[in-house]
């Protein structure tokens, strides 16, 4: 009978591994193969960071993607929102992250619309922690990847957010975290402007001076790039949903730091 | 050696319909009918258990008859539409490509099994103002058998489908505002509940495809904002 495969769940990742697996983004598979693999021949995304804030969760990406030491993409998208209440940032090899987060997205959606109700945030968290684990094995060759998962949970009324490993390792955090080559300077950075109550203006600010930072010192991440007018993605979560950053904001977060920098200042 | 009894084709058929058609008409009315922010979409059904859903972003799914086969046949939709926008593109799920499905899956179990399904949907479709081409609504009534057919501006299925029908037919015209459409779909249902009073918003399923939403169109209202929506606000 043509519609009716042998899948019943709720799970479009297990639907399209049972039903369609030539469309199944079956990582493992490019385990074996990964290993002829140069990694300067794979686009790789670089900074990314997620952080708390008074009224919610704060999720950031520069638009960089490098393969070895050549640019990939200048403007490339990594911080994608995953449902009304949920964003994820990608950083590791580019496409099977992409492709993780546009999985998960149809994955949320597919559950939401069959079962009547949309899973709870830990289990979103969860399910990408499955999706992880599923690629391990191209992980073990260099083809990682290491997403950050945050969003609103609507029961709590609070933010929260989850880093992970390869193995599919999932670990809440309680502030802040950032992945990605220039991952470590921008959790420096975080770690001196952050506080459990910014604001939401305060909490961009912040983003855009890790973000700075990591760029600084990471010859992988780009940070605001003014003369091509290419900007950082900032998405916000709070009780109302998603919002996004303005390019504007960003700019002017970013000049008052040039500012502060050409004063002599230690930014 | 016996001989098993000849039963003409026309008779398994006429049998089988008329099996289809008692459970189907035991059953509440639900109507589909087009306004000027997009579909309404209203059914008799005050418990919990929806007959109306959503399928994709432009796409909702009205079910009568048995509610474990239409659920299931719904659930069916959803995963073809997903898939269907995961391999290609969320514009390239349509509506005409998900009803023919549905007729192709409806039909081969009546002819091929001996028990019908004993249901019938309805497949809504509303508007994308991006696209030239992709302007119009749609709505699809697909039978127990397979049967597919189109229907501007409304269709009504389950129950009293004929009075239903027949208070729509009066009383419809092209671009209502929402409010009117959502008192009218509750007049034409309460016709073919048979029953003095009008129906009340508790006992309403209601949903929309509101074309001015981004993304996901299908939104299904709680009973206070059908009450609003029939008083007009």
């Amino acid at each position: 009978m043509p519609l009716q495969g042998n899948y019943q769940g709720s799970s479009f990742f297990e639907l399209l591994q049972v039903d369609h697996p030539h469309l199944a983004p079956d990582l493992s598979v490019w385990g074996e193969s990964a290993a002829a693999l140069r990694p300067e021949s794979v686009p790789h995304g670089t900074t990314v960071l997620t952080m708390k804030f008074g009224d919610g969760v704060l999720v950031a990406g520069d638009r960089l993607a490098t393969a070895g030491h050549s640019v990939a993409s200048r403007d490339v998208v990594k911080v994608f929102e995953t449902d009304p209440w949920s964003v994820m940032a990608i950083s590791g090899a580019a496409g099977p992250c992409i492709e993780m987060a546009r999985v998960l997205s149809v994955e949320l959606e597919h559950y939401e619309k069959l079962e009547g109700e949309s899973l709870e945030l830990e289990g979103k968290a969860n399910k990408l922690s499955q999706m992880i684990r599923a690629n391990l094995p191209a992980a073990m060759q260099g083809l990682a990847v290491v997403p950050l998962f945050a969003g609103f949970d609507t029961r709590r009324k609070t933010g929260r957010l989850w880093k992970f490993d390869i193995t599919g390792g999932r670990y809440e955090e309680g502030e802040f975290d950032a992945t990605g080559s220039g991952g470590l300077y921008a959790r420096e950075s975080l770690k001196h402007g952050w506080a459990a109550d910014l604001s939401r203006d305060d909490a961009v600010k912040v983003a855009v001076a890790a973000l700075t930072a990591a760029a600084d010192e990471d010859r992988a991440t780009g940070g605001v790039d003014l003369e091509r007018g290419i900007y950082p993605i900032i998405k916000v979560c709070d009780q109302n949903g998603h919002s996004d950053a303005t390019e504007q904001e960003i700019a002017a977060c970013y000049r008052a730091i040039l500012e502060a920098r050409a004063a002599g200042g230690n930014l | 050696m016996s001989m098993p009894f000849y039963v003409s084709p026309e008779q398994v058929m006429a049998d089988k319909a008329e099996f289809a058609r008692k459970g189907i008409a035991r059953g509440k009315s639900i109507v589909a009918l087009e306004h000027q922010g997009g579909v309404l979409m209203m059914a008799e059904n005050a418990t919990t258990l929806n007959k109306i859903g959503e399928i994709y972003d432009r796409l909702a799914y009205c079910g009568v008859g048995k509610f474990s086969e239409f659920d299931q046949l719904r659930k069916v939709g959803v995963r073809f539409a997903d898939t269907t926008g995961y391999a290609y593109s969320r514009e390239d799920v349509r509506g005409r490509s998900l009803a023919n499905a549905f007729s192709q899956v409806i039909g081969d179990v009546f002819t091929q099994q001996i028990k019908p399904l004993e249901l019938e949907i309805i497949v809504a479709e509303v508007g994308d103002d991006r696209y030239e081409d992709h302007k119009s609504n749609s709505l699809y009534r697909i039978k127990y058998d397979g049967f597919i057919s189109d229907h501007p501006g409304f269709v009504a299925i389950g129950g009293n489908v004929e009075e239903v029908e027949s208070v729509l037919k009066n009383d419809y015209r092209d671009g209502m505002p929402a409010g009117e459409a959502a008192q009218l779909g509750r007049r034409a249902l309460s016709a073919g509940a048979e029953r003095s009073s009008e129906l009340d918003a508790g006992s309403l399923e209601v949903c929309l495809l509101d074309r001015q939403r981004t993304g996901r169109k299908f939104c299904r209202l709680s009973a206070d904002e059908v009450q609003g929506m029939l008083d007009g606000s």
